[in-house]
């Protein structure tokens, strides 16, 4: 038995999962726990967000984001291919950055559009 | 634009301001004009790139500048007029405004109602004292964030964290993942200020160390921060001498609790709520001026941005629905009780309510298994139960109009205890 806090939503469930009984959640107030407390200790994901670097917008970054959950032993190495990225705005909410990263199926998308800055218009 | 009439004018374009602008403009105010300082609306949102907006209001996890466009496209199709890079300089009574705007420069503007949705901004060193010398590279969390997210620089390779509030937590992580190393989060309480979801997924996940009843005593260094000293505290909160170490670091960031933005609000004579440090609240956000409301973190700083969505829709409504000279006379005094902190509304004007008013509170400790109970006079109106209660998150509860009307002389107390009452 393994007693985890749900990071499902900001109540924070203490869970308890039984590994010996098909990883079986008790203690959380919803289906989210009981998914989050399964995988949390069979092959625990996260969604990761960050930034790239913008040209032509207002301000020099744009967020960007999984667009699923990718394995969390794989964090810091998905940090790694935003390094060298530039994108060109305008950007809208959602477009790709980056697809299929580290083959695990997910792409990097925009979190926010960024139009063309007045300022580089009449560039 | 000058001495225009508008039904409702907000001031703010964060959540707060987006929420109430389009609530006031869907119940019917005909002209709506939101300002915001900034070069665009979202507020503090846009530099929130984390995850976890959304659960209770969108039932999806969107980061914080997603969930500020879902708002902005809505604003869009509204009708209401949006004015960025507007600076509001003072509200009067009478509900007419001035602002200053780059290009159409000084406004003076009149409404039939006035929602203040300005936010709050971040305690800093100068507000807590510590003592030591005044390198660069110390930051309050939420300036760190703004630098790192939306400006593109690293702050520091090297980083310590004072306080547990959830903005400190997110940018612990945030450092982390951007190859700075964080030696660990010290907490002068012996709970955490933040969420605790934000305690797994920012601190366990990366191994950073969460130390309770800590502070920081030094901070050294010439030109840049070279270290810091931190000691345990007793409980009076006073560093212990055999527990003083010093952690090597070249990055200090504070997230040491957030003070609502409440300059405009004091100028215009609205009563202040010290436990709140936001203006004194009526049951549908009015303050203590007729037509004057407010919402989100200008009036108590919120754990949650749904609750602040919430809360504004209820502003903006209100503030669509105004009438002057017809607000309802009789009003009960929500007054704090054994273990409670602040309650939002402070004030009830019974009439107001349709089905029930929903009260938010924070607790002053961590209790578990609580009972809060209203009572009035002798007699205790009504008892709620819940597992857990802690200073960093946001409790309500809903009472019904049947309750509220039996208040007596116009006085109810809300108070925690632990345990269960018989």
């Amino acid at each position: 038995m393994t007693e985890l806090i749900c990071i499902g939503c900001p109540k924070g469930c203490l869970l308890h999962v039984d590994e010996e009984n098909d990883h079986a959640v008790t203690g959380n107030g919803c289906k989210v726990g009981a998914t989050y407390g399964k995988k949390e200790l069979q092959n625990p994901t996260r969604t990761l967000t960050s930034t790239v670097c913008i040209r032509g917008a207002e301000i020099p970054r744009l967020p960007v984001k999984t667009d699923r959950e990718i394995p969390k032993a794989l964090l810091l190495d998905a940090m790694s291919l935003l390094d060298n990225i530039v994108v060109q705005a305008p950007i809208i909410l959602g477009d790709v950055i980056l697809q299929n990263l580290l083959d695990t199926g997910a792409n990097f998308v925009a979190s926010r559009s960024l139009g063309l800055h007045e300022e580089e218009k009449h560039d | 634009m000058n001495r225009a009439y508008y039904d409702v004018i907000v001031v703010g374009g964060g959540p707060a301001g987006l929420a109430a602008a389009l609530s006031a403009r869907e119940h019917g105010a005909a002209r709506v004009l939101l300002l915001e300082r900034n070069a665009s609306l979202g507020g503090i949102l846009n530099q929130c790139i984390h995850s976890g907006f959304g659960l209770h209001h969108f039932q999806e996890e969107l980061t914080g500048p997603e969930y500020a466009e879902r708002f902005i496209r809505q604003l869009s199709g509204s009708g209401v007029e949006v004015l960025c890079g507007a600076m509001v300089l003072e509200v009067r009574p009478d509900r007419s405004l001035c602002a200053i705007h780059p290009q159409r420069g000084y406004l003076q503007l009149r409404a039939g109602a006035v929602v203040l949705a300005m936010g709050c901004r971040e305690r800093t060193r100068g507000a807590i004292g510590i003592p030591g010398t005044r390198p660069a590279g110390i930051f309050t969390a939420g300036a760190a964030q703004l630098y790192m997210n939306i400006e593109g620089y690293q702050v520091g390779r090297r980083a310590v964290i004072l306080g547990s509030g959830d903005i400190g937590l997110i940018m612990a992580r945030r450092l982390t993942l951007e190859s700075a190393s964080v030696e660990g989060v010290y907490e002068l309480m012996p709970y955490s200020g933040g969420l605790v979801r934000n305690i797994v997924q920012c601190l366990h996940d990366f191994e950073i160390p969460l130390h309770l009843s800590h502070t920081l005593t030094d901070i050294r260094g010439d030109k840049r921060v070279e270290e810091v000293e931190v000691a345990q505290v007793d409980a009076d909160f006073q560093p212990i001498e055999a527990t003083r170490r010093a952690v090597p670091c070249d990055t200090v960031l504070l997230s040491v609790g957030l003070i609502p933005e409440n300059e405009l609000s004091r100028a215009v004579g609205l009563e202040i709520d010290p436990r709140t440090g936001g203006p004194v609240l009526y049951e549908n956000r009015e303050c203590s001026l007729p037509g004057i409301f407010a919402a989100g973190n200008v009036a108590h700083v919120h754990d949650i941005v749904d609750f602040v969505t919430s809360e504004s829709q209820l502003a903006g409504r209100s503030a669509a629905l105004f009438v002057p000279e017809k607000n309802p006379r009789r009003c009960l005094h929500l007054q704090n009780g054994e273990g409670i902190g602040y309650t939002v509304p402070q004030r009830i004007r019974p009439e107001n309510i349709e089905n029930n008013v929903e009260v938010f509170f924070r607790v002053k400790k961590v209790y578990k298994n609580a009972t809060i109970g209203l009572s009035s006079g002798d007699t205790l109106l009504a008892q709620y139960r819940r597992e857990r209660l802690a200073p960093g998150e946001m409790e309500k509860i809903t009472l019904p109009r049947k309750i509220v009307e039996k208040i007596e002389l116009n006085k109810a107390i809300l108070s925690v205890k632990e345990g269960i009452s018989p």
